[in-house]
Parts: structure tokens; sequence; C-alpha cells
């Protein structure tokens, strides 16, 4: 058995050790938190025995599935595989973690039942990212909406439904169309190979000889599908709704992880199957990669709601990923998947900082908080940790990336890169007001002082505030100190990433090339 | 009298190949006993003897049907002077129909979850009359009902290996008669049940005419009723081809009513809803198999030649189906009408891969009725199951918040909803898979993308049930969930197991299915 299925199985029997713990909340939060740190330690031997010089796909295992269809179920990683598989294992205990902290279990519900959903989560958004036909993806694309539906529509607020049938519909549909696609290019190596097959691997080698005109066609499949994943404007009207109605934990799920399935499919799908047409398409990408930054930034200053707010960071970023990636360099398509890894952490933390600032207030409005670092200097502190690594400041994680986004962008497509640059600008704005608001001035606003004061009424902190509210604890600095570890190590030391994914994107880049 | 005239040289004695047509002769032999034991059993032991005589009929089928498949040297043959054709498709199809059958009468046989059966004693008595009224305290069931499902199924086995047009229109007859009977048989709202065996009958009867003018006019053009001959007539004359197109256009309205394609499906809902929910089970399943398996037959063996002419008509019907289905399924508050709907969606996407016209066209859609009949007779299995004082409770507030009481039986439909959506995993996606690859390969690409279209706007009226039973808060006076008996808890568990096995492992179903094409 490879690591790959180890990490896969273990948060499958996870979940159903929890669907037997039903009953006990306290116990079945052990177990789960056990059973992610457990994946997450197996994690650590998967990365030391991948080669970034080795083969292409490695741990690679592989089973007939549906043989009249050339169906496998087949799996291995790239560097870039890699790194997404773990964010994931490093974000589910914090995920775990939220629920007590920053979340609260509707009532009647019991924990078992939300863990297991997340554990199951976690193992198909694993197996996601390690399929390595086409056809299994497929599968998993879609099975993936399942556990998530009912994390947003069973255990998320007042407008849950509404958000978790949106949710599913934009992305079961998008799915739908990439199958079309999948079963065109499945044609294609039908009619060359003489016997159909899903296999990845196969399906590039076919599949990018075939005429442009034709390539296009499948190439906005699997483009559709992934776009609204990832998201990008104009598919993006899912993510505020799903956002702000699921958890913390769910949250930080959805934005941290889920959604870099669209921009790994732009790297391991649409890129070196279709080189052609991802040629030709590149300009439309860009422009609506470019509209997502500055629309996504200008947005997110606006927002009053705080989980709105990181919807829309969200968007912002997923435009400078795309920027990356569909510019076609080397050091711009590592940028982008490093980026994928540093906005999982940074966006993670910020979600989770803001759900305990939620969690303090009970209430998502910026409006009601104000002058909190003066009741909660910890909080505070870490606010601004995520808040600068947001907003790409020299020093944090997410600097390099969205450095080396510009920079190779600038080289092919100087256009898109100066207009994206407005981005990072727009992005102190929007990270600096929001610190301001929420952190700054006088304790205020109706979460900290109560319905009747205003700015006027509670000058003084330590007579205005409503309820005592405590800095974080102890369980919360826990969630938070690995997370501004890897922030700011990365941000020093990117060299680790950097090795690792740089083999996998030189091959998805020579893919693209030789095919033209 | 017949072995006088073959002596004489006057009438040739067909030859029969008894073995291969064995399993629609016990299960018309088994009609034809049923019928004595109802005249000649005492009350008592009637529904005992029919249910034991019914399920060993199936069986008995079943094993002959496995037995001849096995042992016989050669498969595809014609019989009865080429009347019956049994090839591979028309033995999946009897394999398929039988299984479906045994699901349908173990929900038919359930006196546990109604008390007494679904069906009424006396249908003949008008509703909300005294007499009406006396026997809703009563427990008596008509029996009468296996008799005709037995009938009605020989006649859908025989409709989907009819050779010729006149044996097929017999054959339709056969199996629609006990059908409107049937739909009038409900214990409960009695109104709506007999206004449903009208409708059903007075629309059928009207798809019935058309279906025999085509004949009529097909006759005229090749001078025989064969499907074989007409293809050859087809292929190269300079005969009228109004007669032809008219004919067939006539034949297929015909076929396409029984298989609820929209336009034609305007009856699907009503019946749906007004026959006894077993009945509709047996509907939903079994004609949409029949019916499918004699579109299909018809087109590949009679008018494969002029597919090219006719195919855009097609085209037009399938995206009408499912604009209808996906759409007006959406603005339910019924559930049987809702499956109702959503059957009329499938029947589109069923069509889709039978005018690929491929070998794939072919498998597909014969994978994808089985998978498609196996979990819409669970999904029934399950709504009979939901109840209040007046019966089943259909309306879809009443099953708000289901999943708090009965959180197996939520699971199990929601599992079962999915697989009518198309999620992987479940035998729907697999079907849809099937069909949609064969179009696509057969350079429908338009259409397939606005299936998948269609299949997504559906998508969300399952999920609306989804979120309804799971999401929200149970109505005050919500139905209670009957714990089901021996009988409908093995119908719904055949379903939901088949539903599980084709969509994860469906090679052996799709070997059967592939097996080969059509003989003539």
């Amino acid at each position: 058995m490879t690591w790959v299925l180890a990490l896969i199985l273990l948060p499958l029997v996870g979940a159903l050790v929890l669907c037997g713990l039903r009953k006990n909340d306290r116990t079945a939060m052990i177990v789960a938190l056990t059973f992610s740190i457990v994946e997450f330690l197996l994690m650590i031997p998967m990365w030391a025995s991948y080669h970034p010089s080795g083969d292409r796909l490695q741990q690679t295992s592989s089973v007939d599935w549906i043989p009249t269809f050339g169906v496998h179920i087949s799996f291995g990683i790239d560097g870039i595989a890699l790194i997404m598989i773990a964010v994931i294992t490093f974000l589910v205990p914090i995920v775990i973690g939220a629920l007590g902290t920053a979340d609260k279990l509707p009532e009647g519900r019991s924990a078992g039942g939300y863990l297991a959903l997340i554990l199951v989560q976690q193992a198909l958004t694993i197996a996601v990212f390690a399929a390595t036909d086409v056809f299994l993806f497929y599968v998993l694309f879609e099975i993936m909406l399942i556990p998530m539906y009912f994390l947003i529509g069973g255990y998320g607020g007042a407008n849950r439904q509404y958000a978790a049938v949106k949710f599913f519909l934009y992305s079961f549909l998008g799915g739908l169309i990439m199958l079309a696609s999948a079963i065109g290019a499945y044609s294609i190596a039908a009619d060359k190979l003489g016997k159909g097959t899903f296999d990845w691997a196969t399906l590039v080698t076919v599949v990018r000889d075939a005429p442009t005109g034709t390539q296009i066609w499948l190439f906005l499949g699997f483009f559709l599908a992934f776009a609204i994943k990832a998201p990008l404007v104009p598919f993006h009207t899912w993510l505020p709704d799903a956002a702000k109605e699921a958890p913390i934990g769910v949250a930080v799920l959805i934005v941290g992880v889920l959604d870099k399935v669209g921009t790994f499919g732009f790297l391991r799908y649409c890129l070196p199957m279709f080189p052609a047409a991802s040629k030709t398409l590149a300009p439309l990408v860009l422009i609506l990669a470019v509209i997502g930054v500055l629309y996504g930034s200008i947005l997110a200053a606006g927002q009053q709601d705080l989980k709105r707010f990181v919807a829309y960071v969200s968007i912002a970023h997923f435009g400078f990923i795309a920027l990356g990636i569909f510019a076609f360099t080397q050091q711009a398509t590592v940028g982008s998947v490093t980026y994928m890894l540093n906005h999982s952490l940074a966006t993670g933390m910020l979600i989770v900082v803001l759900g305990f600032v939620m969690a303090r207030g009970g209430s998502t409005r910026i409006s009601d908080y104000g002058g909190m670092y003066k009741v909660t200097p910890l909080l505070g502190g870490m606010l601004l940790i995520a808040g600068l690594s947001t907003l790409s400041l020299p020093g944090t994680n997410s600097f390099v990336s969205e450095f080396l986004v510009l920079l190779g962008s600038f080289e092919t497509e100087p256009v898109y890169a100066i207009l994206a640059s407005v981005g990072m600008v727009l992005a102190a704005v929007y990270v600096l007001w929001l610190y301001q608001r929420l952190m700054t001035g006088p304790v205020r606003g109706d979460a900290l002082v109560g319905a009747g004061g205003g700015p006027g009424t509670a000058i003084a902190p330590e007579l205005g505030a409503k309820k005592t509210i405590k800095d974080l604890g102890a369980k919360e600095l826990a969630m938070l100190v690995p997370l501004v570890v890897l922030i700011i190590g990365l941000g020093f030391y990117p060299k680790p990433v950097l090795d690792t994914v740089g083999p996998s994107v030189q091959a998805t880049l020579s893919a693209v090339q030789g095919g033209h | 009298m017949i072995h006088v005239l073959a002596q004489q040289g006057l009438i040739a004695t067909p030859q029969i190949e008894y073995a291969a047509v064995l399993p629609v002769l016990i299960v018309l032999g088994a009609g034809c006993v049923s019928v004595l034991f109802e005249a000649f059993l005492p009350r008592h032991m009637r529904w005992p003897g029919q249910v034991v005589l019914c399920l060993l009929a199936l069986v008995a089928a079943g094993i002959s049907l496995a037995v001849y498949v096995s042992t016989s040297p050669k498969l595809g043959l014609t019989t009865f002077l080429g009347a019956i054709s049994i090839d591979k498709p028309a033995l999946f199809l009897w394999g398929t129909l039988l299984a479906l059958a045994l699901g349908a009468v173990l929900l038919i046989a359930d006196r546990s979850v109604e008390p007494g059966g679904a069906f009424v004693a006396q249908a003949s008595i008008r509703p909300g009359t005294f007499q009406d009224r006396a026997q809703v305290g009563s427990t008596g069931m008509q029996t009468e009902v296996f008799p005709l499902t037995l009938f009605a199924l020989a006649g859908m086995m025989t409709f989907c290996a009819a050779n010729d047009l006149l044996t097929m229109f017999i054959a339709l007859e056969v199996l629609s008669l006990p059908l409107y009977l049937m739909c009038g048989l409900a214990r409960r709202r009695r109104l709506l049940s007999q206004e449903s065996a009208v409708k059903y009958f007075l629309l059928g009867a009207f798809s019935s005419a058309f279906f025999l003018y085509g004949v009529a006019l097909l006759y005229g053009y090749a001078n025989s009723v064969k499907l074989a001959d007409i293809a050859k007539a087809a292929a190269g004359s300079d005969r009228s081809d109004i007669l032809l197109f008219a004919g067939m256009g006539l034949l297929v309205v015909g076929l396409l009513f029984k298989g609820s394609v929209g336009p034609f499906h305007t009856w699907t809902p009503d019946v749906y809803q007004g026959a006894p929910t077993p009945v509709t089970a047996f509907m939903a399943a079994c004609t949409k198999v029949a019916a499918f398996g004699g579109i299909l037959r018809v087109l590949t063996v009679g008018f494969e030649s002029t597919s090219w002419e006719w195919r855009g008509v097609l085209w037009a019907v399938a995206i009408v189906s499912m604009a209808i289905g996906a759409i007006l399924g959406l603005t339910q508050t019924d559930v049987k009408r809702m499956i109702a709907y959503s059957s009329v969606a499938h029947a589109g996407f069923l069509l889709v891969g039978t005018i690929a016209m491929t070998d794939q066209g072919l498998s597909g859609t014969l994978f994808y009725l089985l998978a498609y009949g196996f979990t819409t007779l669970a999904a029934f299995g399950v709504v009979s199951l939901v109840r209040d004082s007046s019966g089943e409770a259909t309306h879809l507030s009443a099953w708000a918040g289901l999943a708090k009481r009965s959180p197996v039986l939520a699971g199990v439909f929601t599992f079962l909803l999915l697989a009518l959506a198309g999620i992987p995993l479940t035998s729907g996606f697999i079907g849809k898979f099937v069909v949609f690859s064969a179009a696509l390969r057969d350079g429908m690409a338009p259409l397939v993308v606005i299936a998948l279209v269609f299949s997504a706007v559906a998508a969300f009226f399952y999920l609306r049930v989804v979120v309804l039973m799971y999401f929200s808060q149970p109505a005050a006076e919500g139905p209670t969930v009957s714990v089901p008996g021996a009988f409908t808890t093995a119908a719904i568990t055949l379903g939901v197991v088949i539903t599980l096995l084709l969509g994860v492992v469906p090679s052996f179903a799709l070997g059967w299915a592939g097996a080969g094409t059509f003989a003539f």
C-alpha cells in the first residue's frame, strides 16, 4: 500500500468510528483530533519519500474498475498534488479544533456526525488531488460535493439551505459539462488507440495532438468546471453565500482546500491535455483573472460582513493564481502553485481568527465591532499577522508567491501584470481598513458594548464592555501558532516548497510549449 | 386440424423454439392459473395462494431464462414464423422485466403497511356512495391484481421481443389493458384512482389507435408488417416516402406515449399519482422498460436506413421531454407527481441513447433501463411507507424534517434521489454516462450538452426533497413512517442494493447489455 492510499483510507476509518460515537461529543472530538493528527504525521514520510527530480507521478497504484471503458482506480502524486495534500492534512486538525472554539453546533446535532463528515471530506479531497484517472477524478469531484452539502446545509447559519443548494448546483453543473469533455477526450483516444482509456498519462499524449478546434471545445468543458470551483469571476457567486453560511471550520475547508481543486485542475488537466487551446484562450482567462483581482479586491473593501469579506479576498487571490498559471512562464507558474499553498495558510488563518472574533462578539457585521485590541491584544496581534500575510507583506509566505506571479507574468503579459499589481495596493486597503475598524480606536459597536451603546457611550473600555470578553485561550493559541510559524517560516525560507513543485511545474509547462 | 392441413401441404407447421420462449409461456400460464385461483379458491386462501403462485412463476421464468441463456449454443433466433425475435437485447430486457416485476409483486403483496393491502375490496363501487364508505373499514382486498400483473408482464415481454408490428400491437394491448384496470384499484382516494384509470384508458386507447393507423400505412408502404421487410423496402425503392414517414410517425407516437416521453406524457403525472403506489412502481419500472425495448427495436431494425431523415424530429422530442420533465418537476408539490415528471425527464435521456443508433447506444440504453427501473421501484417503495391518518402522505410539506424521525428511511430515499440525479457511485450516473458517451461518439454533442444542463436542473428538485428531509423543521402534524413488512423491505432492499452495485461495479451488467444486437 502506498502512502497516498493510506492517507485516503485513514480518515474514512476515522469517519466510521465517529459514526458510532454520536452520543458522546467529547470523545468524538478527541477521536477526530487523533485521527487528523495521525493523518498529518503520515504525510511526513510521504513527503520524505517523494523525489522532486524523479518520475512525474510517484507512489502510483492502479486497479481496473470498469474495463469496458478503460476506467481505473489509480492514484499517484506529483509535486503540486503533494503540497496540496500536505496543506489539507495540516489544516484539518485546525478545522476540527475550531469546533467548540469558533463554531458551535446547532441544537440537537451531535459532534460525531459533523466530525465524520469533515473526515470524509478530507479523504475525498485528498483522493481528488491524487487521482490519475480522468473518470475517477470526475467521480470524486462530484462525490466530494455531498459531504460538503450536508456540512453547509446541516450545520450552517440562517440561510444555509439556500447556500448549500446553490453551492451544490453550481459545482454539479460544472462537473457535468466537464464529464462531456472527458467523454470527448475518451473518444479521441478510442479512435486513435483502438481502445478507449481514461488514464490521465495516456490521454495527455493522445489528446494534445487533436486539432485546435476540437481542443477548444474540450478545454472549455474542463475550464468551466474549474472556473466555478476556483472560482473565477463571473462564476463566483456561490462562494460568498457558501462562505457566509458555513461554520468557520467548513469555511476554512471550502476556501482553503476545496477551491484549490479548480486551480489544480487548470494545471493538471487543462494545460497538458489541451495545450493549443490553452494558448489560444489564454487572453480570455487572463482578462477574467485580472477582473477577478480588481473586482474581488474592491468588493472586499466594501463588505459589511466578515465572512463575505473573506470570500471576496479569496476571489481576488484566485485571480492572481489564474494569472500566474496562464502566463506560461516557469516563475509565474511556480508562483501560482506556491500561492495555492500560501493562500490556504493565510486565508485559513484569517478565517479562523475572524471566527474567534465572531465567537466573542456574536455578530458577523464589521460595524458591530471596534477597538477590540484594547480588550484582546493577542487576538489583535494574530489578526494583524493573518492580515499582513493576506496582503503579501515581504517576510510573510504570500509575498514570495505573489511576487513570483507578477514577475513571471510581466515577462509575457506585461499589461495584465501591471493591472493585477493594482490589486496589491487594494489588498493593503481592504486588510488595513478592516484591522482599523475592528481593532483600533475606542471600544465600540453593538457586539462589544451592548445594543444601546454607541461610540459615545463607551469611551472607557473597562466600563463599557457588555460582557467580559476574554483574550485567546490556550486551545485557540495552539491552533494559530503552527500557522504563524509556517507563514513566517515560508516567508523567509520557501526553498523546500519551491524545490518540490519546480520539476512538476516544468513538466506541465513543457507539455504546453511542446504541443504548440 | 393443423396436423391435417400440414399433411396436405396446405400450411406449414411453424417451428417453435419452446426453450427460448419458455419464460413468457410460464408467466402467461401462471396468469391463467391465477385466474382459476380467483374463481375456485376460498376467499381466505386467495391472497397466500396468489402471492406464492406469482413469486414461483417469476422465479421459474427467471431460471428458465438463465438456463436457456447459459446452455443455448447460439443466441439470436426468430421463432413463430419470425414473429418473435429472441436475441440478446430481448433476453436482457426479459431478465430486467422479470427482476423488476419480482420487486413490484413484493410491493403489491405487502399487507402490513396498509392493513389489508393497498387495494380496494370492490373497485366497481362508485366513490362517495354509501357502499363506498362502508367498505373503507373493511380489510378485504381484491386479489385480481395478481393475475392482471402477470398478464401485463407477459405482454411486456412479448412486446420487446415482437419482430412484426401486428404482434407488437397485440402485445401492446395485452400489457395495457390490465394496467388500466390496476390503476383504479387504490384503497384510499378512490376518486383520484378511478380518474387516473379512466384517463389512462382514454389516452391509451388513442395512442393505440395511432399505433394501429401507423401499422396500416406501413403495410401499405412495404406490403408487410415485418420490421425486416419494412427496412428492406425503405432501403432501396421509389415508393412514396409519405406513406413511410407518416406511418412511422404515427407508430412512434404510440410507442412514445407508452414510454411517457414528452410531449406525449400528459397522462403520466395524473396516473402515477392516482394509481396505488405498488402499481405505480410496476408501471414506472416495467412499462418504461418494455416501451423503450419496443422503440429500440422498431427504430434499429425497421428504420435505421432512413435515420438521418427522422433523427432531427426525435432530437426535438428528446429535448422537449427533458425540458418538460426537469422544469415542470421543479414546480411539483407531490412526491409521486415529482417522480412522474422525473420519469418524463429520464425518458428524454433514454431517447438520447436510443437515437444514437450504434451498438454503444443500444447497450447504453439497455443498461439505463435496468438502472432506472430498480431505482424508481425502490423510490416508490419508500413513498408507500410515509403515511398519515388518510393514507400515504405524498404532499412534500409532510416530508419536512423526516430525517430526524427516521434517519434510515431518509438516508435510503436520499440515496435513491441522488441516483435519479445521476451522482457518481450510483447506477444513475453510470447509466447517464454510457448513454451520453454513446450519443457523443455518434456526433450528437449539442444534444448531450443540453441533456447535461437539464440533468443539473433536474438535480435541483431532487435536492429540494433532500433539503426538506434533512434541513427543515418537522411539521407538527407530520406523518408517521410505517415499519415496513418483510415484502416491502425486500423490494426496497433489492432496489437499493442493485442501484449501488450497478454504480460501483457496473462491468458485469455492461457486459450483458453490450452482448449483442437485434436479430431479425
